[in-house]
């Protein structure tokens, strides 16, 4: 193995990049190329999508032993399946004899996978089951070597499934870090602090992964990027009612009382509680208009009376961008996911959440919160989020002005009494302020620096992590 | 008490709903296809219209082929299951239709900077009855090609129109649109389908 090989291989491989990050990434502004250079590129899939805990899953969609669910950890196809005892595991999607995905659908239940090449199958804990005519073999494939390739750790934090192929990653709630605490007080508004993914409103877009990533928590583009979503959205409004939906960000935020606040390992979180009322019923004031939106409000609180504000919020957005990095987003109800196709494309999945309430804690209305939830989430992806891609993509193309090198990212340093820190040590700034990106900046840079051994597991019984 | 469906959304709720399920369930029977050329070439006609509004960026005049209470559907999974659980790519009633239309007409929406152009085909146009006499359903083939910021691409599928014959007139009571790739991720889908 050489010393920048990234993977534990076995052959010797060229230099995964030879950019100097000292020399992109600086505390102001980043060099353009690591947007648009492909060996950057293959790096991130090694460094960052591989080397850090990444989002596969949720436990909500391979609810049954032998359920699975088709997934990527960055460009490897990957089966999150929960095998025949229950364990989930994260096996890679490629036949051991020569190389074909052996699962090719994207959600189902198998007890096994069968490679439609040449007949290999493999129970769902990755263990070889049999070869077709093994007699035509000097060999009893005892050997683990045969079984499905597997992501080493694969943990859960409450329903969310990540993986990651470095020994040297710390647990992954340590990973998570502060960032638990935002993404604990978002579930536990539900019943149960859970919930269930139904569907998806799926996206994509002519950019790099990165463009996403760094509006996250982006205060700064909402009232800009999203001028016609704001219009749209209180367009009805009238005299005395509240504005709807981001109208807080109109005037001057950074003097609004909300905030960014930057966690370790390139978390953010935006919390846009403090801006608006959040007393029962408050979030669901300012929600903008949804389809059934008078309907089953009207029922609800003919049904509960003083006590369907508090259930009303529950189909409202919950104002909060909880960001974990490199690719899980959480905002409003929704879990967005993104997924690197090329140096050039990126999927964007918005997957709905659906409230569960086995002990009736809403009760009985647990089915017309849902039919709301399903409305308000399918709007920002339709009237809102097409708006950034377009932006992302955008920038994609003003970046191939290539002698024009960096992109800022400058807003708010310098200024004395700007940033502060949060008693437990975290940054806290004004919402538009760019210090979220700065910070995550410096972790990628490190990341892309570093030399992780990265390494896949075959043994079906190795170690719980 | 009548409500403005332009203002309020009243009428979507569970019944609205079931109802919606029950009619995209097992609609394309050989019994019930409509074998009478006059009736079909009128739903053909209404088809194409509707595509040439769309296709000529008159957004209110092809909002005037549906009927206050309408639904513009694009499942996000094959043939929609049940949207009070499932999320779907667009679910809009007559408010969120004006949304939309109003959107589009904003400098604003960067998504349709500059406008998309497009062109769109309808083939294989059936139709079918159902119990109610002045309802009918109908089926047929779309491939609406988008020209967009130096872009051009393809949607494809099968569009489920619920039509109604009200005041002398074939309205428009809902319409489905049934991508091909309806599961996949899609880019920039920022015009009506």
């Amino acid at each position: 193995m050489t010393p920048d090989d990234s993977f534990n291989s076995s052959v010797a491989r060229p230099k995964s990049t030879s950019f100097d990050f000292e020399q992109l990434i600086f505390e102001d502004r980043v060099h353009q190329c690591i947007y648009t250079e492909e060996a950057i590129f293959r790096a991130e899939m090694n460094k960052v999508f591989g080397g850090v805990w990444v989002f596969l899953a949720h436990e909500s969609q391979i609810p049954e032993n032998d359920d699975f669910v088709t997934s990527k950890l960055g460009l490897r196809p990957i089966i999150v399946v929960r095998d025949s005892t229950g364990r989930i595991r994260a096996l890679y999607n490629r036949c051991t004899h020569r190389g074909s995905t052996v699962c090719r659908q994207h959600q189902g239940s198998a007890k096994s996978f069968s490679c439609p090449y040449h007949g290999w199958s493999y129970f769902n804990s990755g263990k070889i089951s049999g070869v077709p005519w093994p007699d035509g073999y000097a060999d009893d494939f005892s050997d683990p070597k045969y079984n499905l390739a597997q992501v080493p750790r694969v943990q859960s934090y409450r329903g969310f499934i990540f993986g990651t192929l470095n020994p040297d990653m710390p647990p992954l709630e340590e990973y998570l870090g502060g960032v638990k605490k935002p993404l604990d007080e978002w579930l536990d508004r539900h019943p149960g602090g859970t919930l269930s993914f139904c569907d998806a409103n799926r996206l994509k877009f002519n950019g790099n992964w990165k463009l996403l990533y760094d509006n996250s928590a982006d205060g700064y583009h909402v009232i800009f990027s999203h001028r016609s979503l704001l219009a749209m959205e209180n367009r009805l409004v009238e005299g005395g009612e509240e504005d709807k939906g981001m109208s807080y960000y109109k005037s001057s935020p950074d003097n609004a009382p909300f905030y960014v606040k930057v966690f370790e390992n390139g978390h953010h979180y935006k919390d846009k509680r403090p801006a608006v009322d959040t007393s029962p019923g408050g979030l669901w004031n300012i929600e903008g208009p949804h389809p059934g939106m008078e309907h089953y409000e009207a029922m609800i609180r003919e049904k509960l009376g003083d006590k369907a504000g508090s259930i009303l919020d529950l189909a409202s957005s919950e104002p909060v961008n909880i960001n974990v990095f490199p690719n899980l987003h959480i905002l409003g109800n929704h879990v967005q996911v993104s997924q690197p196709v090329s140096l050039t494309e990126t999927d964007t999945t918005w997957w709905g959440t659906a409230v569960i309430d086995d002990k009736d804690e809403l009760h009985g209305c647990v089915d017309a919160v849902n039919a709301l939830r399903m409305r308000t989430q399918e709007s920002f992806p339709n009237f809102g989020e097409l708006d950034d891609l377009m932006n992302f993509e955008q920038i994609q193309t003003g970046l191939a002005g290539v002698e024009d090198e960096w992109v800022y990212m400058h807003r708010g340093l310098g200024i004395p009494d700007r940033i502060k820190r949060d008693t437990d040590g975290y940054l806290i700034g004004p919402p538009t302020d760019e210090v979220f990106l700065r910070e995550t900046m410096q972790v990628y840079k490190q990341l892309m620096m570093s030399e992780p051994n990265l390494i896949i597991e075959r043994e079906v019984d190795a170690g719980l992590d | 008490m009548q409500h403005d469906p332009s203002r309020t959304s009243y009428y979507v709720g569970d019944d609205f709903y079931q109802s919606l399920v029950d009619s995209y369930t097992d609609w394309q029977t050989d019994e019930s296809e409509i074998i009478d050329p006059a009736l079909r070439d009128t739903c053909r006609m209404l088809l194409e219209k509707e595509a040439r509004m769309l296709d000529q960026n008159r957004l209110d005049d092809w909002l005037s082929l549906y009927v206050p209470e309408c639904l513009y559907w694009v499942p996000a999974t094959p043939h929609g299951g049940d949207p009070r659980t499932e999320i779907a790519v667009c679910f809009d009633d007559r408010r969120r239709i004006e949304d939309r239309i109003y959107r589009l007409k904003n400098e604003f929406a960067w998504s349709q900077q500059p406008l998309s152009r497009t062109a769109r085909l309808i083939s294989n146009v059936g139709a079918f009855s159902t119990e109610d006499k002045n309802t009918l359903m109908i089926r047929s083939t779309f491939l609406t090609t988008e020209f967009q910021a130096g872009d051009k691409r393809t949607y494809t599928g099968w569009y489920g129109h619920k039509i109604g014959f009200q005041d002398g007139n074939w309205k428009i009571l809902v319409k489905q649109v049934n991508l091909i790739d309806c599961d996949q991720n899609l880019r920039n889908l920022s015009i009506i389908l």
